[in-house]
């Protein structure tokens, strides 16, 4: 097992209060898995993601553990943690587009990331030459400036920094959001090949975009309200989703192919609940159809067939 | 009722605008009532250029938009006026429509002093409610509120309640819901689809070709501002012709069906350069 969170809290303070944007979270991923991690905005997705490799001033790291191969990563210490990013864990950014730094030439500042590692750039010219091949990048890409990369070559060109050193764990955020629906297919086929080539051995893949994730991921966490709803392998969670939310949203899924007037697909009504002060037990009671007394208790996530969890006493 | 009739457009580029730039060639198509047209086209191709040309926002630099038989670039001060009673849009940024240090009605109420001045306080809330319940907002969960207390997806509806306090009969609908999550984005394109039952015109502009495809009756798919292809969605979704519109299919991540790994690559199709 590449990577183990055990009971994940993580808030954010604000004026008003904390924001309970990571509620207790649980789930491991496998060597050479890449597991999607699916919700919709402000389910504590990207938070998720981001504690992992680093806390920003606002989060607090409340209570819980990770696991790195093996070893705990000591999340809440950023100094100790640098010694993980990059190397251990990486990220590609939501936003990679303007990750990159618009006043220094691309090659430039690679190497200076690198050193920062301990690591030459003359040693990795080769194998840098050869993934940049792979992600259908010219080498002569390092000698220019971002502003004249397009998007998808940006995106592309920050997927091989992020991977430069063969992290154990990388965090895909948002990463084919930007982009147009052909870049965006190449983009997450790469990241597969990346798997395959063993450039990162895990992959956590964090999207709004649950088609998208069926078509890479070997298994989908779905997230709603700062807590997994579900998780279970691709196939299981979009065949037989057990959880209402899940089951709810793959019904609002418009595909090619289905048509207004033909079927009707139904969204779900009512909005997620305020993180800042969260109603007790499922938050996902309010939205409901099935929701009865006992959901005032919060479900506990269990396994209800082998790999398959769910958080909801009616899918026991 | 709209019809485009072989427009184009170009931008002037580089130093003293020394190069061209053509953004939209050649594009023709109509709009008839109820009916709702797809406009679906990666970035740079044209779709919100042309979206904007219809709305005015823009000049056309060659061929006609003409509305009930009129060339809309004639249109000002009086006609222009009608012309936008008749024709409006939504955009894809719903948070940016707003002025954050006023309530969201605000967008309603703007619209009253110009347009509604004969309507007493009663007659004008009522009209609002009526509109609001076409978007099927709750008036008690929206009005008063501040933006910042709106979900997307109400805000865009209440944008749209905008525009159909006018009674337009054409919609510009430019990536209105691609902002939002899946749960609510349905609710919108459903609501565009009674809309449409009712006989308004709408030209649904988007990037995603499962949204387009749910709602549309016509289809139009662009590459760098010229039409690849269009025709009945059914036809153009069903059994596609052009190469391009048969990669941007494959590369549509859908559920159940998982993409063709070995299939061409879609990265030069799309004509991306490396």
């Amino acid at each position: 097992m590449t990577l183990r969170v055990d009971n994940l809290k993580v808030w954010y303070r604000t004026p008003r209060g904390e924001v309970q944007a990571l509620d207790g979270v649980s789930f491991g991923v496998a060597d050479g898995e890449i597991v999607g991690l699916a919700g919709e905005s402000g389910c504590g997705k990207s938070t998720l993601g981001r504690s992992l490799i680093r806390l920003d001033a606002a989060m607090r790291h409340v209570d819980g553990t990770v696991e790195l191969d093996g070893k705990e990563l000591p999340i809440a210490d950023d100094e100790r943690m640098s010694g993980f990013r990059f190397k251990e864990v990486s990220i590609i950014p939501q936003y990679a587009m303007s990750a990159l730094n618009p006043t220094r030439r691309i090659g430039g500042m690679l190497a200076e990331l690198l050193e920062s590692r301990g690591v030459g750039m003359a040693g990795v010219r080769d194998e840098l030459r050869r993934r940049l091949e792979l992600v259908g990048l010219d080498a002569e890409v390092l000698d220019r400036y971002p502003i004249e990369l397009s998007g998808g070559m940006k995106q592309r060109m920050v997927m091989v920094i992020s991977t430069m050193l063969n992290p154990s764990l990388l965090i895909a955020d948002e990463v084919t959001s930007a982009l147009d629906v052909s870049t965006q297919k190449a983009v997450a086929e790469t990241l597969v090949e990346f798997r395959d080539r063993h450039y990162v051995k895990s992959t956590l893949f964090i999207t709004h975009d649950l088609s998208l994730v069926y078509q890479i991921a070997d298994s989908i966490v779905v997230m709603y309200a700062g807590r997994l709803a579900e998780k279970a392998p691709t196939d299981t969670l979009v065949a037989a989703p057990r959880h209402p939310y899940t089951r709810m949203l793959l019904a609002a899924l418009p595909e090619v192919g289905v048509r207004y007037g033909a079927r009707r697909l139904q969204g779900i009504p009512g909005s997620p609940p305020s993180l800042l002060t969260p109603p007790t037990g499922c938050r996902f009671r309010d939205r409901c159809p099935l929701a009865f007394d006992k959901c005032a208790t919060q479900p506990p996530f269990v396994e209800v067939a082998p790999d398959h969890l769910v958080a909801c006493w009616k899918a026991g | 009722m709209l019809r485009l009739d072989r427009i184009s457009k170009t931008y002037r580029i580089g130093t003293f605008g020394s190069r061209e730039l053509t953004a939209v060639r050649d594009v023709s198509f109509q709009v008839h009532p109820g009916e709702v047209i797809s406009l679906i086209g990666e970035s740079g191709s044209g779709k919100s250029t042309i979206g904007r040309m219809i709305l005015r926002l823009t000049g056309v630099s060659a061929g006609t938009i003409s509305f009930d038989g009129t060339d809309i670039a004639g249109f000002k001060g009086r006609g222009l006026r009608t012309y936008y009673g008749n024709v409006q849009g939504v955009f894809q940024d719903p948070f940016s429509c707003y002025n954050p240090i006023f309530r969201a009605e605000r967008v309603l109420e703007m619209l009253r002093g110009p347009w509604f001045p004969g309507l007493d306080d009663r007659q004008w809330r009522d009209k609002v409610a009526a509109s609001l319940e076409a978007v099927r907002l709750d008036p008690a969960q929206v009005l008063g509120k501040y933006p910042h207390q709106l979900s997307g997806g109400q805000l865009q509806r209440l944008l749209v309640a905008r525009a159909l306090l006018l009674d337009i009969r054409l919609l510009v609908a430019d990536e209105i819901i691609s902002m939002l999550d899946a749960s609510t984005r349905i609710d919108v394109l459903n609501l565009l689809g009674d809309l449409k039952a009712r006989g308004l015109g709408i030209l649904f502009i988007t990037h995603d070709l499962s949204l387009g495809n749910y709602l549309s009756d016509q289809t139009v798919i662009l590459r760098r501002g010229e039409v690849v292809e269009q025709g009945p969605t059914e036809r153009v979704f069903g059994r596609p012709e052009h190469p391009y519109t048969r990669a941007l299919l494959a590369s549509v991540p859908q559920l159940h069906r998982k993409w063709d790994r070995t299939g061409p690559g879609v990265r030069g199709a799309a004509g991306e350069s490396a």
